[in-house]
């Protein structure tokens, strides 16, 4: 049994993406049967070189791959750096975790009714500072280079990256490293910069190498935030998948190839900054300068992530108020009457989708986690070393979605299988199982062998203990890994869209398709709903523990 | 047969066995031969799937309560467009009434764009697949409907078959037979009328331009107060068909089929009027929004003040809803504006086609006619010849009072035709290629 998990993760987490990939590859080359083309023939690339606005497509895409890890990677350093021990940095340890599960749609929504010309901010400084009476005609929100869909997916990477640094920092044992570099006579934040950060970056090489892919293949936040003429590349092979004109399918098969290289070359980029920033970085050491540039380094650090979180905060607030307000005109700061009214005139429109959400997160969670467990369980006992499979892991975060589901649904198509809801819950299993695993694995290999070997002793066999001993000791972070995997799947857009054919709708689908059908307190009122549902799963996830083990103080301090 | 299952299976084996071994390589490689030969998908797919006996009840259109005795039980996927909330949650109401009347679960799939749902059908003709297609109901015309119908996509004639068609009275108003200049042949059932009107706060502007060339002037004077969504979402295709219509010399050909010889010299006028007009719109011309929704927003924003609808009570709606200001007033073009009829029809291999025809009876009714027709629910126009009606029915629709920024019954009278079903594509695809890529 436990063999057989161990290999069926391994299975879900490479045959699906590379075979999707392969047949995705196979059209992009002019051979698609069922279409009638059994020739192999680069029609599909002189056709892609043709669109117009390719190559901007191409540069947007290109451009968010490269600074969005760039710019949240420095900010996350400079903050890690300046803040570590501080009040400030026990007080976002907190929050990153709910910040993380804020869905992308949802961040992006908020973020346009934030930065709009018609938005929070305009608002805010109308007519007062600004002398607006209408809003200003800027071309702010779908900006032509992408400069929205830049923050957004920072705002929304800076979290994802600053959580997977608290997780490998207690690794590399920072303080006592700044201790030494402090007795040298480094300013702290310099410090930190010099050997902490060297140590820290190949441990969350992998994360950053995630980040570059999504942000240039994203669908869903391009769609509301990013450039519309043209739009990214993922969302044109999105509209040419969808093309009634079925001859298109060459032309989509060839761009998600391009997307493919696209990611790929941003990668190749990325590893060209990283020995850039090696050759400088040892420059810096070498030249054992010791505090020059401290105070500025500290100040960017300690601005950073208050900005961040005020974006996020502003974001959310721009919802809420779009989800209550009545009348809301331009340039009042806050809107002139309330209402319940979106909501209630919502509620019915809201169940289906929501009972969807709520059936595929779980299915899809606690698949992955039973998988999970019984893999670890697997490598406990086998002792299997612990690094081979890790890149195994982030093979769905490194190749982009649209690439891959795109090959997943023309295979489905020509086998006839019918899009339905376990074939949708079988495409989050393959984004969520891999978050599942980063997270609980840790936990589970560092419970101290001996509460086992005790259990063994007193005459319990493996499976008692395994259930008796391990389960609980491992409850918190198991919730926590099971409300990670439900906020995951709560998130997805694009496996939910393709393979369930639109006939299947979550909230999230709902929500992006409210982009353009909907008034904005519509909007508001999905976009809540979709991040209020993993905001409740964490504070479960929190207080379940507390609960059971109210009268045990002991059991409170095992993480 | 045999043989073929047998190699498959033998390659299924070591496939996995080399998933074993992580030879991944390997794998793809095996992979790719087991998708590459058509027939084995097919053995694949008997080793993989158990397909669904098809439904193969025959249908006797001519006695309508046996189809309802058929359709009790099924669901019916019905594709329409889901890009504005009003008409949603009418089909909303539409599923709980048929539900509990006729035990049919409609769901509504919602569509960013009914192309889509003509691709899936198409592909679903390609794979072979003619019993069990996702879908059941289709909300369609012009050259969705040209193509499905062109390719026999359509299952029908059914239209004139269900009890409520007479009502339409199509005798009288040929358009319930006419789709774009195609006859409908029984293949589609009329749902909804439609009227390309412009809409304007009257606290910013009074004299909204009266057509298509002063609209020019008009931007020109008050520049980054218009704008239209950009094609090919259909309100925006909309305006580039009355547009044409205006400027062309040679309206004639517009509703003849389009030929690349004469496309050029007779969109030449549009063009030049397009690259025109652009600098004048919000934004420059370097965004359009998506949709209507999307434009009402820029609208209710007050970052315009004069817009369009392909619904003539769109601004009274809106107003009723909060989303516009109480100043906004609509109205038709001098000339008149483009007016057509939207349907509702069944792909070929529709596993419900009896449900579905239940369903599109049921939309065809009075009652949902008159409630579709309730600016509280989806406002929209009837197809129903209103002096056809039983009283009640007729009395529900006459008294509705759209308010002031309704269009008057006079105005809606300036009817243009649709311009022919191929003109549509050919001027998307034309526009995409001038103006999205700036």
């Amino acid at each position: 049994m436990l063999r057989f998990a161990y290999y069926s993760v391994i299975f879900l987490l490479t045959v699906p993406l590379l075979f999707g990939t392969a047949i995705a590859a196979l059209p992009a080359f002019g051979y698609f049967p069922s279409l009638g083309s059994n020739e192999f023939s680069l029609f599909p690339w002189r056709d892609l070189i043709e669109v117009p606005g390719i190559t901007q497509s191409i540069m947007v895409s290109l451009l968010a791959a490269i600074v969005t890890p760039l710019v949240a990677l420095v900010l996350v350093f400079l903050f890690l750096a300046s803040a570590s021990g501080s009040k400030l940095d026990v007080w976002i340890r907190r929050l990153v975790s709910p910040l993380l599960s804020f869905p992308h749609a949802a961040a992006a929504f908020g973020l346009a009714f934030l930065i709009a010309p018609s938005g929070l901010l305009s608002r805010l400084i109308s007519p007062g500072l600004s002398g607006w009476e209408r809003p200003p005609d800027l071309l702010i929100v779908n900006d032509s280079w992408g400069l929205s869909l830049l923050l957004g997916l920072i705002v929304k990477e800076v979290p994802f990256l600053l959580l997977m640094s608290l997780a490998a920092l207690p690794q590399i044992n920072p303080a006592q490293r700044i201790k030494i570099a402090r007795s040298l006579g480094y300013a702290p934040v310099i410090a930190w910069l010099k050997v902490v950060a060297p140590c820290l970056y190949p441990l969350i090489r992998l994360p950053v190498l995630a980040v570059i892919v999504f942000a240039s293949a994203t669908v869903d936040v391009a769609l509301i935030l990013g450039p519309t003429l043209p739009p990214t590349l993922s969302v044109r092979i999105l509209s040419w998948f969808n093309d009634p004109d079925l001859s298109y399918r060459f032309l989509a098969a060839a761009a998600a190839l391009l997307q493919l290289l696209i990611s790929l070359a941003a990668v190749c980029a990325w590893l060209l900054l990283e020995k850039l920033a090696m050759l400088l970085w040892r420059f810096w050491l070498d030249s054992g300068n010791r505090a020059s540039a401290e105070s500025f380094f500290y100040s960017i650090g300690r601005c950073a992530m208050p900005s961040v979180l005020l974006v996020i905060a502003g974001s959310l607030v721009a919802l809420l108020l779009n989800a209550f307000a009545a009348s809301w005109r331009f340039p009042s700061l806050l809107p002139t009457s309330w209402t319940l009214r979106h909501w209630t005139s919502t509620w019915n429109e809201l169940l289906a989708p929501l009972a969807n959400t709520l059936v595929i997160s779980i299915s899809a969670t606690v698949t992955a986690l039973i998988l999970v467990v019984a893999t670890l369980e697997f490598e406990r006992r086998r002792r299997i070393k612990k690094t081979t499979a890790l890149w195994l892991l982030y093979l769905p975060l490194l190749i982009p979605q649209v690439v891959f589901l795109f090959g997943v649904v023309v295979l489905a198509e020509s086998v006839h299988w019918q899009a339905n809801r376990s074939l949708v819950i079988f495409g989050h299993l393959l984004f969520v199982l891999p978050y599942v695993f980063l997270s609980f694995s840790e936990p589970y290999r560092q419970l101290d062998p001996r509460w086992s070997q005790v259990a063994s002793a007193l005459g319990a066999s493996s499976f008692k203990s395994f259930w008796r001993i391990r389960i609980p000791l491992l409850l918190s972070p198991c919730l926590t890994a099971i409300a990670i995997g439900m906020a995951i799947s709560i998130s997805l857009f694009l496996p939910t869209q393709l393979l369930g054919a639109g006939r299947i709708t979550t909230i999230t689908t709902e929500a992006v398709a409210l982009t353009s059908a909907g008034s904005r307190n519509l909007i508001a009122v999905w976009a809540v709903v979709q991040l209020s549902l993993p905001m409740l799963g964490f504070m479960t996830a929190l207080f379940i523990p507390k609960l059971l083990w109210r009268d045990r103080a002991g059991m409170r301090e095992i993480r | 047969m045999k043989d073929d299952a047998n190699a498959v299976r033998n390659a299924w084996v070591c496939w996995l066995v080399m998933v074993k071994l992580k030879l991944l390589s390997a794998t793809l490689a095996t992979g790719i031969f087991l998708i590459a030969d058509k027939r084995n998908v097919a053995s694949l797919l008997i080793l993989l799937l158990v397909t669904n006996a098809a439904n193969a009840k025959d249908l006797d259109i001519n006695d309508w309560s046996s189809i309802e005795d058929l359709a009790r039980g099924e669901t019916v996927y019905f594709n329409a467009w889901g890009g504005e909330t009003r008409i949603n949650r009418y089909l909303s109401w539409a599923a709980t009434t048929v539900k509990s009347r006729y035990d049919i679960n409609l769901q509504h799939v919602k569509i960013a764009d009914t192309a889509q749902a003509v691709s899936r059908v198409l592909a679903e003709k390609q794979a072979g697949n003619n019993t069990d297609g996702a879908i059941d109901l289709l909300w369609i015309n012009g050259e969705n409907f040209s193509a499905l119908k062109q390719n026999q996509l359509l299952y029908g004639p059914w239209a004139e078959y269900q009890p409520n068609f007479p009502l339409v009275n199509a005798d009288r108003f040929p358009e319930m037979r006419e789709d774009f200049s195609i006859a409908t042949d029984g293949l589609e059932s009329p749902w909804t009328r439609s009227q390309l009107v412009f809409y304007y706060d009257s606290s910013v502007i009074s004299g909204p331009p009266l057509s298509i060339s002063e609209l020019l002037s008009w931007a020109v004077e008050n520049p980054s107060e218009f704008i239209y969504p950009r094609p090919p979402s259909f309100l925006g295709t909309t305006f580039l068909k009355q547009a044409i219509l205006e400027l062309s010399d040679n309206v004639a050909a517009l509703y003849l089929p389009v030929s690349a010889s004469n496309f050029d010299e007779i969109t030449a006028p549009l063009w030049e009027y397009l690259d025109a007009l652009h600098p004048n719109l919000l934004r420059s011309g370097r965004y359009f929004p998506s949709t209507a929704a999307d434009l009402r927003r820029h609208m209710g924003d007050g970052e315009i003040s004069l817009a369009l609808a392909f619904n003539p009570n769109e601004a009274a709606l809106a107003i009723s809803s909060g989303e516009l200001p109480k100043s906004a007033r609509s109205y038709v073009l001098q000339g008149g504006t483009i007016s057509n009829v939207s349907f509702l029809a069944i792909p070929f291999n529709s596993p419900h086609k009896a449900a579905a025809m239940v369903v599109s009876n049921f939309l065809l009714s009075p009652e949902a006619q008159s409630r579709a027709s309730d600016p509280v629910h989806m406002g929209s126009t009837t197809v129903l010849s209103i002096e056809d009606l039983p009283d009640e029915a007729r009395k529900m629709i006459t008294a509705i009072d759209y308010g002031s920024a309704a269009v008057s019954i006079d105005d809606l009278n300036r009817k243009l035709r649709e311009p022919h079903p191929s003109w549509t594509l050919a001027l998307e695809q034309a526009w995409v290629q001038r103006y999205s890529a700036k």
